[in-house]
C-alpha cells in the first residue's frame, strides 16, 4: 500500500492492521511519549490548504515521535495563496524530496489528483478532501470504539452505531460509514433530509429523521459538526429548532444505554449539536479521541513508510 | 532438511541455560528476562518457569520487542508490531537477559540495545539463544547457547514451538552448498 485517500483503498485486514499496530504504539507510548526510531531521515511535508487544528498538530505529532522530519505548510503565507497552482506545489515537494504529503483540501479528489497524476513518488494520504473523504479520522474513530466496546474482538461485529447531524457536508461521516460497516458495525445515519447527500440510500448504513427514537439502540453516537462554513443555502430554520430535534443534551443522554459512548469529531458548536454538559460528560470520549488519533497517524505512517506493501500480520 | 534439535533436546538445552543464568548471576533476585517476540518470548517464559521451580519464587519476566528500532525495515515489507511488557519491577539497575530462538546476523540483538535504552538502564545486558548458526555481521555474542549450529548463509533454521507451531523442533532447511 503507497497510499491512503480513501477507505475504500482498504481491506478489512488492512484497516484491521493499523488498529493493531496503533493498539501497540498506545501500549508503548503508554505513561511516557517515547521517541522511536523508525522513519528516521524520511521527510514528511503537512499540505494544508484549508484550516485544521487537530489533523494537523495530530500528523506532526505522529511523524515526529517516528523521528521523520516534518514540514509543515499551510496555504496561508504559502504561494498556494498567490495562486500557484497543486501541480507546481507538488512538483516543488518532489524537488525537496518529500517521502510522503499529508494533504488537506478543499476540494473533494484533491488527494487523488496528487496520487493519480505522479506528480511526486512519494506517498500521498488524504487528511481531508472537501466533502469527500477523511480517512484518518475514520480509522482512529474505530480504534476509539473497538477499545471501548470491542471486547477484546479485532472487528466491530454487532455493534450499532448512530452518526448524527451534518451528514451532507461531512467527510468524517462518509469515511465512518465506509469503514465501520467494513468491519462489521450497523451504522444508523440520524439527520434532516435536507442534511443528507443524494446517494445515500446506497450507503451501507440505516438512515433515519428521528433521533430520539435512535438513541436507546445504539452503542455510541457520533456527532457531526454543523459545517456553517459550508452551508450557502437554509438547510434548516434555525439553530434553536435543529438544537431541539438534532442535539444531543443531557435528557437525550439519560436515555443511553449504560455503556454508550458520545463522540464527536470536533471543532463542536457547543449548544447546537451538542450540549456542553454532554461533551464534558463521563459518556464523552472527545478528548480521549484526539489521543488515539496521534497512535492511529503513527500506525498510517508506519505502514505506508517504513517498508514495502502491506503484510502486517504475516510473520 | 534435518531436525537439529528434537523436543527433548530443547526441553534439556532450556533447563540447562536456566542453571547457567542463575549461576553466572548468583540467583534470580536482580534478574529480569525479557524474550523478543514471537519465539523469543515464547522460550523467555518457559526459561521464567523453569528458574521459578529452581528458586522457589517469581522471576520477573516479559516480552521487548524490537520492529520499530530495526535497521532493515526499508528493505521489506512493514512486520507487524508485537506486544511488548516490561515487568512492573522495570530494568533500571537489573540484570537483563534477552532471550531469542536464533542468533544469526546479530541485528535484532543491536536494535533491541536501542529499544532497552529507551526503557531504563540496566546494570548488564546478557543474552541467551536457543540455536546460535554463525554469520555474524556486528560485533554480538551471546552469553548462553542451547547449540551452536555450523551453517552456510544459503540455509535457513526453523525454530518450532508448541505454543505457535503445534510441535518442539529445530530444522536446517536447504542445502549446505
Amino acid at each position: 500500500m503507497r497510499h491512503l485517500l480513501s477507505i475504500n483503498d482498504l481491506s478489512a485486514t488492512d484497516a484491521i492492521g493499523i488498529l493493531d499496530t496503533a493498539t501497540e504504539l498506545a501500549r508503548i507510548n503508554d505513561g511516557q511519549v517515547k521517541k522511536l526510531p523508525t522513519l528516521r531521515g524520511r521527510t514528511i511535508v503537512n499540505l494544508f490548504a484549508e484550516d485544521s487544528t487537530r489533523t494537523r498538530i495530530s500528523f506532526e505529532a505522529a511523524a515526529k515521535r517516528l523521528s521523520a522530519d516534518v514540514i509543515n505548510f499551510s496555504a496561508k503565507g504559502s504561494s498556494l495563496s498567490k495562486g500557484e497552482s497543486l501541480k507546481d506545489t507538488a512538483q516543488t515537494l518532489q524537488a525537496m524530496g518529500a517521502d510522503a504529503v499529508v494533504i488537506r483540501h478543499s476540494a473533494s479528489g484533491a488527494a487523488q489528483r496528487l496520487a493519480d497524476l505522479e506528480w511526486m513518488s512519494g506517498s500521498v494520504i488524504n487528511a481531508g478532501d472537501g466533502t469527500h473523504e477523511h480517512p484518518s479520522q475514520a480509522l482512529l474513530d474505530a480504534f476509539t470504539i473497538r477499545k471501548h466496546l470491542g471486547k477484546g474482538a479485532s472487528d466491530l461485529k454487532g455493534l450499532r452505531i448512530a452518526i448524527v447531524g451534518d451528514v451532507l457536508h461531512s467527510r468524517v461521516a462518509r469515511s465512518n460509514v465506509l469503514l465501520l460497516s467494513m468491519l462489521g458495525a450497523d451504522v444508523v445515519l440520524v439527520a434532516p433530509p435536507t442534511l443528507l447527500p443524494v446517494g445515500v440510500e446506497n450507503w451501507p448504513a440505516t438512515i433515519s429523521y428521528d433521533f430520539d427514537s435512535v438513541i436507546p439502540n445504539v452503542d455510541a453516537i457520533m456527532m457531526l459538526r454543523v459545517q456553517q462554513e459550508r452551508m450557502s443555502d437554509l438547510f434548516f430554520p434555525n439553530s434553536r429548532e435543529y438544537s431541539r430535534y438534532f442535539g444531543l443534551n443531557s435528557e437525550r443522554m439519560s436515555v443511553m444505554a449504560k455503556h454508550a459512548i458520545v463522540m464527536h469529531p470536533g471543532p463542536m458548536n457547543r449548544g447546537l449539536e451538542i450540549a456542553a454538559d454532554v461533551a464534558d460528560s463521563a459518556r464523552s470520549v472527545i478528548v480521549e479521541q484526539v489521543t488515539n488519533g496521534v497512535n492511529v497517524r503513527m500506525a498510517i505512517l508506519y505502514v505506508l513508510l517504513a517498508g514495502g506493501p502491506l503484510e502486517v500480520g504475516s510473520n | 532438511m534435518s531436525v537439529a534439535l528434537s523436543a527433548q533436546d530443547i526441553s534439556r538445552a532450556l533447563t540447562r541455560i536456566s542453571h547457567e543464568i542463575l549461576e553466572k548471576n548468583l540467583g534470580s533476585s536482580e534478574i529480569t528476562i525479557l524474550g523478543i517476540p514471537t519465539r523469543g518470548a515464547h522460550l523467555a517464559a518457559r526459561i521464567a518457569a523453569i528458574m521459578n521451580s529452581i528458586e522457589g519464587k517469581e522471576i520477573a519476566h516479559g516480552t521487548l520487542d524490537i520492529t520499530l528500532y530495526r535497521d532493515d525495515l526499508r528493505l521489506r515489507a512493514p512486520r507487524a508490531i508485537m506486544p511488548t511488557f516490561i515487568p512492573p519491577i522495570g530494568i533500571q539497575g537489573r540484570d537483563v537477559i534477552l532471550i531469542d530462538d536464533v542468533l544469526y546476523s546479530g541485528r535484532t540483538i543491536r536494535a533491541a540495545l536501542d529499544a532497552l535504552g529507551e526503557v531504563g538502564r540496566p546494570r548488564t545486558v546478557q543474552l541467551a539463544v536457543l540455536v546460535d548458526r554463525g554469520h555474524r555481521q556486528l560485533p554480538i555474542r551471546a552469553d548462553f547457547v542451547g547449540k551452536n549450529l555450523p551453517t552456510s548463509e544459503k540455509q535457513s533454521v526453523r525454530v518450532s514451538l508448541t505454543e505457535i507451531d503445534g510441535v518442539d523442533e529445530v530444522v536446517i532447511e536447504g542445502e549446505a552448498n
